[in-house]
């Protein structure tokens, strides 16, 4: 199962090693990351909680990854989606995408963190250092950000 | 028909509960039709879909629009626009 709704952080190093294994003709690995900021919109952020939708999401997830596989070359994929209480720094997300040559492996890892920000089941709230809770908004910009791969 | 419901975030806050079974009438077809009745089943629920354009749908785990006829499905879920990543 190349993709992963967990709690647990994840290790980058570890998960390459995995999908390249002994493998000798890959030529680019691409990795994305993407944690959690101690402020939005000038308010101080001290926790995350990350909601999503079980069942639905491995679903989405593993459509997006298919959709990668059949429009770039690649020789593997592997998608890390963290739930739960994160903290300022924390890990969130992790896509890792593994080709012969790299503008397939930057392209896929582009569009799957595009599909995945604007279809996956996963809801963000921000706590303040005043413990109050607020759900993060749905940006413009990331549904923008997907048409640019529709065909 | 019964189905389940389930609600995530905000939709899940205001309408204080993660999921129920309900009995649908036979009047409602679509999931629109599916927002309209729920909202008038007490404030709480007033106050979730207050704004339906912004409510998202799936029925059995899989996006719809709001004109999808439910149909046979047994889950359905409403939720505010994703905002993993």
């Amino acid at each position: 199962m190349s993709v992963a709704v967990q709690a647990e952080p994840f290790d980058i190093a570890a998960e390459i090693k995995a999908l390249q294994g002994a493998r000798t003709d890959v030529g680019a690995i691409v990795t994305f990351t993407g944690t959690v900021r101690d402020e939005a919109k000038g308010r101080p952020i001290v926790e995350m909680m990350l909601e999503h939708y079980p069942g639905m999401t491995e679903r989405e997830l593993e459509r997006v990854e298919a959709e990668a596989h059949a429009r770039w070359p690649l020789q593997g994929v592997r998608i890390i989606h963290r739930i739960g209480s994160l903290k300022p720094g924390d890990d969130i997300v992790l896509v890792v995408t593994l080709s012969a040559h790299r503008q397939a492996a930057f392209e896929a890892a582009e569009f799957l963190m595009d599909y995945l920000k604007t279809r996956a089941p996963f809801w963000k709230k921000e706590v303040g250092i005043d413990g109050v809770g607020e759900w993060v908004d749905a940006r413009d910009v990331d549904e923008a950000a997907l048409k640019r791969w529709q065909p | 028909m019964t189905v389940t419901l389930r609600y995530f975030a905000w939709v899940r806050e205001r309408v204080g509960r993660a999921e129920e079974r309900v009995e649908l009438p036979v009047s409602v077809v679509t999931v629109a039709d599916l927002i309209v009745w729920l909202k008038a089943r007490g404030p709480e629920y007033a106050h979730a879909f207050e704004k339906p354009e912004v409510i998202r749908a799936a029925l059995d785990q899989i996006h719809v629009k709001p004109q999808t006829a439910i149909g046979e499905a047994r889950e359905i879920a409403f939720f505010p626009p994703v905002t993993g990543g």
